[in-house]
């Protein structure tokens, strides 16, 4: 394959190639600056992101921005542009989320930002991937740095553990899509998403084509961690600092989700139906064992992290209602919701950690009521909108889902999603429960500016898309792709 | 009096709303007077302001009221939308009635937390009346769920011992029960516009629109119709609540505060009512008039009246008495509604208003004893009439109320469903009437050994009798409950139209049954004349 790189291909990939030169530039100057001066690059990484951010607006503004992009390995459509302002959106809260407890932690925070930024990197290529190989690169860039991420507190063994289990599993996984894209190329002859989708509408289908098509469906689910690809999950989110927890529950999945929707919507809807049924299923299986799990859990990171196990398996909804617009409206307007509600209330634990490392329990939460009342408050926001009920981002997002898998025809996934959901509201609300009915435990707390700031977008975004929601959904609208 | 430049529905429904968000932003928390007087200002200024819809409302008028509507996501075609038709009124009323009410109640009941509690109740009315008072289907679910936090709250926090585990089994039976019927909105918006699963749509604009949904909805075929019945069956029926359903209900009432149960009682369970003659009747004929349909539902009231009713008979408790009664009376309400033609209708709307009347008071009752003794048991007491008679004069009334004697309210709602019943099939009306016998019993024997005798326990002889305060609370309930047995005439001219409108599209409608009502259903009263007043 060869091609010419055309001027306006730096222009489109602009926001990837100052992100990935601002995190190399971050690098650099940490070995300059002292460990008690590191508030500072989190705030330059800050920085870096608003300017991608304006990077990206500068592409959106380009009339050229649909074009295939280095021989159509990449494109920036639309879809494109809100999931790269999605992802961040995502960064920029993370890092904000960091900025106290990277401080406090013992180890070198240069590298955290850095590494933070390169899976952000991946993540916008990710959202771009036009083709197989460029799309598994991408992940593999935001994979290796969330390996590393995830075992930031290297002296302590949950974290390594965390790590190590995230790198194995992951490889394998990794191992598993690249198989299927092998396969699906050694069928077809190409790579680039949109030639697939042409040479497989004459196509017949063929035993070998389907095994690569649900080996990638397998590879990506791990991914966003569905049933039964999902076992990782909750060790590493508890094993991982919590503001890397809050991003990996947020970040890496809208990111794959963007490589789901792109590959299954836009290469494969000849064979919607033969991939239905299981995607269905996972998404049963998702949603059930993911709220049933949460149910048991005391550990308040561990709950989050079958919550988001069962989000995933909610969102697969949007993936079986491919066939309809629904399904792809649900998707984004619910990774929306799910990224303000989800790390909202990430932020909240990390604002309570009271036990140091990776020791929260529902009890921390106890009397948060008495202890900072507007705390409470947003926790039980984004504990409203995660239980979907209204009026509340989670509540916009469930309805699109719900639509679509009806739609769709699953009405008996619509009647699972629909119960467990009712589920869900148990485990929120032990949440809410300790922070309303049991006696305040700690001492009044004490938020730092960039915190607040994170808890306060967090929760503006979660009740406005939930109130208001039609100039959002306007948006995502003129967002969806085009098969 | 003309609203039609001012946007009366939602004012009345909104200034709680406005007034608990003054309190959380303008009113320091240790200020618990100051909280107090506001509170009952907001709520006294809404139920004043939610007066004259009665004077304005046009009963001779088909279709809603008062309506309000703009746009709200288009993208959906939902839109905010609020009307009222007659028994809307009625329920916004004893809403906004009830909540004075509750916050009067709760001055020395509630002693910590107090702004907290003030807020919620004041958030929980706006919800309440926004419940009444949508048109829009996806408002209507937004306001039925959100219903619910405060609920949860007044509950776990404010409750009794067992406070947790009622309010999440409180919240978690009625979300249950309110999701499917979200599947069912679904079903019918996609029904009106591009169709699902094997059905084709009718291809209409997408809408939420309450009075446009109910025309599609009885387009759909029979089968369809049955599905989606049983849909919004289950949220309504978990919220009336109707046997078997009715499990949350006992532990709610009685863990709850009393402003809690008050509200509860008085309001939150006729929206399931409200639900089913609103929505499942109008948008489900084919379903309604359907055989099996109909012998479920009467037969799950039926098991309701008289199942609540025997069970009432062995509580020990007083609050999980009065809690269990509700079963029984609103198996009443929902045997009028099933019976499908006038009478039982009109009775079983009246009967909503009544059950609210006489359970609320009960509540009341129940916690002023309460937060003299601290328990509810039963046993405990025995003998206050002597001590408090003024109490026992009041209990009485609300007791015959309850119980349906002659001229009192609750006897025109019970006999006009019985005479519903009994126009459809006698035995519905034999087993019901077990219910009121049973009721007599349960009632009487509970006043029997709480006022009666002398006073056995050291620590109910020197109870003070009631304050003027609480007087005031419970003196309204009694004006009402008196006003409805003597001459109910103004309720069911109020309610006639839009229960006519019902019967006659599940078909029920029989020419002499609305007449019928009026003239027997007011034993007392000088003349129930039909002309709509002026």
């Amino acid at each position: 394959m060869t091609f010419a790189v055309k001027a306006s291909d730096w222009a489109l990939l602009s926001p990837e190639i100052f992100l990935s030169a601002a995190g190399l530039l971050l690098l650099a100057i940490s070995v300059l600056i002292g460990k008690e001066r590191e508030e500072f690059l989190g705030y330059l990484a800050t920085l870096s992101v608003f300017v991608t951010g304006a990077l990206v607006v500068f592409v959106a503004l380009r009339p050229d921005r649909g074009m295939p992009i280095l021989g159509g390995a990449f494109v920036v459509d639309n879809f494109a542009l809100f999931f790269k302002a999605l992802i961040l959106l995502s960064l920029v809260l993370s890092i904000l989320a960091s900025v106290k407890f990277v401080g406090q932690a013992p180890y070198p925070g240069g590298e955290y930002y850095a590494l933070l930024l390169f899976a952000g990197v991946g993540m916008l290529f990710m959202a771009s991937g036009n083709n197989l190989i460029s799309i598994y690169i991408s992940l593999e860039t935001m994979a290796l740095a969330s390996y590393v991420l995830a075992g930031y507190f290297k002296g302590e063994i949950k974290s390594t553990e965390a790590a190590l289990k995230y790198f194995i599993l992951g490889a394998f996984s990794s191992g598993v899509l690249l198989y299927g894209l092998s396969l699906v190329y050694g069928v077809t002859g190409t790579m680039g998403l949109p030639e697939l989708a042409k040479k497989l509408a004459g196509a017949e289908r063929s035993n070998l084509l389907m095994l690569g098509i649900l080996l990638i469906l397998a590879g990506l689910l791990f991914k966003i961690a569905a049933v039964p690809f999902h076992v990782w999950t909750p060790d590493v989110y508890e094993g991982s600092p919590t503001p890397v927890t809050a991003f990996f529950s947020v970040g890496p999945k809208v990111a794959a989700y963007a490589i789901l929707a792109r590959i299954y919507y836009v290469a494969f809807p000849k064979f919607h139906p033969d991939w239905g049924l299981i995607v269905a299923l996972v998404s049963a299986a998702t949603m059930i064992l993911g709220n049933i799990a949460a149910l048991l859990q005391t550990n308040v990171k561990r709950m989050l992290a079958y919550s988001s196990i069962a989000n995933a398996g909610y969102a697969l909804l949007g993936v079986l209602g491919f066939r309809t617009e629904w399904g792809l409206w649900g998707i984004l307007i619910y990774l929306l919701a799910y990224t303000f509600m989800n790390f909202g209330a990430f932020t909240l634990v990390i604002l309570l950690e009271s036990r140091g490392y990776a020791g929260e329990s529902v009890s921390d939460f106890n009397g948060l009521a008495q202890r900072n009342m507007p705390a409470a408050i947003l926790m039980l926001i984004f504990l409203l909108s995660l239980a979907g009920l209204p009026p509340t981002a989670g509540f916009i997002g469930k309805y699109y889902l719900f639509a679509a898998a009806w739609k769709a025809g699953y009405v008996w996934l619509a009647v699972v999603a629909v119960a467990m959901s009712a589920v869900s509201l148990f485990y929120y609300f032990r949440i809410a429960a300790a922070m309303f009915f049991s006696e305040a435990a700690g001492a009044k707390v004490q938020s730092s500016y960039a915190l607040t700031a994170v808890a306060a977008v967090c929760g503006l975004g979660t009740l406005l898309i939930g109130v208001l929601p039609q100039p959002f959904i306007a948006v995502l609208k003129s967002c969806v792709l085009s098969p | 009096m003309d609203f039609s430049n001012i946007p009366i529905l939602s004012i009345v429904t909104y200034i709680p709303l406005v007034g608990a968000l003054a309190v959380v932003f303008l009113i320091p928390k240790e200020k618990t007077g100051t909280i107090k007087a506001f509170a009952t200002f907001v709520a006294v200024l809404d139920f004043v302001v939610s007066l004259p819809l009665w004077w304005a409302f046009d009963r001779g008028k088909d279709g809603y009221q008062f309506v309000e509507k703009a746009e709200w996501i288009p993208s959906l075609g939902v839109s905010y939308q609020f009307g009222i038709d007659g028994i809307s009124l009625v329920l916004i009323l004893l809403t906004t009635l009830m909540g004075v009410i509750a916050i009067v109640c709760s001055y020395t009941a509630i002693s910590d937390r107090q702004k907290e509690y003030y807020v919620l109740l004041l958030l929980l009315q706006t919800f309440m009346i926004g419940t009444f008072c949508c048109l829009d289907l996806f408002l209507f679910y937004v306001f039925w769920e959100v219903m619910l936090v405060p609920m949860y709250f007044l509950i776990g926090v404010w409750g009794g011992q067992r406070r947790l585990y009622a309010a999440i089994k409180f919240f978690l039976y009625t979300l249950a029960g309110s999701v499917l019927m979200l599947l069912g909105i679904i079903a019918l918006y996609f029904y009106n516009t591009s169709g699902f699963l094997g059905y084709k749509g009718l291809g209409n604009p997408a809408t939420f629109s309450i009075e446009k949904l109910t025309a599609v909805a009885q387009q759909m075929p029979p089968e369809l119709q049955v599905w989606l019945f049983f849909a919004f069956f289950l949220g309504f029926a978990i919220k009336v609540p109707m046997f078997p359903f009715h499990t949350w209900l006992p532990d709610a009432h009685t863990e709850a505060p009393t402003a809690g149960s008050v509200i509860l009682a008085a309001i939150l369970l006729k929206m399931g009512t409200y639900g089913f003659v609103r929505f499942s009747l109008p948008m489900f004929p084919e379903a309604v008039r359907d055989r099996r349909v109909i012998a479920v539902m009467v037969a799950l009231a039926i098991i309701g009246i008289v199942y609540g009713a025997m069970v009432t008979l062995v509580q020990k408790d007083m609050k999980r008495l009065i809690a269990y009664s509700s079963v029984s009376h609103l198996g009443f309400v929902m045997l009028g509604v099933f019976a499908l033609n006038m009478s039982g209708m009109q009775g079983g709307i009246l009967q909503m208003i009544n059950h609210g009347i006489s359970t609320g008071a009960l509540f009341l009752l129940v916690g002023i004893l309460y937060e003299r003794r601290h328990t509810r048991m039963i046993s405990e007491y025995g003998g206050l009439a002597k001590q408090m008679p003024v109490y026992a004069t009041y209990f009485m009334i609300m007791v015959l109320s309850s119980m349906g004697l002659p001229l009192l309210n609750g006897f025109i709602g019970e006999f006009t469903i019985l005479q519903g019943a009994f126009a459809k099939n006698f035995w519905w009306a034999f087993f019901a009437a077990t219910g009121i016998v049973l009721g007599a019993a349960y009632l009487l024997w509970l006043y029997q050994r709480l006022f009666f005798g002398e006073i056995t326990n050291p620590a109910n002889a020197k109870l003070p009798d009631l304050t003027l305060r609480e007087q005031l609370t419970l003196l309204p309930l009694v004006i009402l409950a008196l006003w409805i047995g003597l001459y109910p005439g103004p309720i069911f001219r109020v309610i006639r139209r839009p229960s006519e409108k019902i019967v006659q599209i599940v078909g029920g409608a029989t020419a002499e049954a609305p007449a019928l009502a009026e003239k027997t259903a007011a034993p007392g009263a000088s003349g129930g004349g039909v002309a709509a007043r002026p």
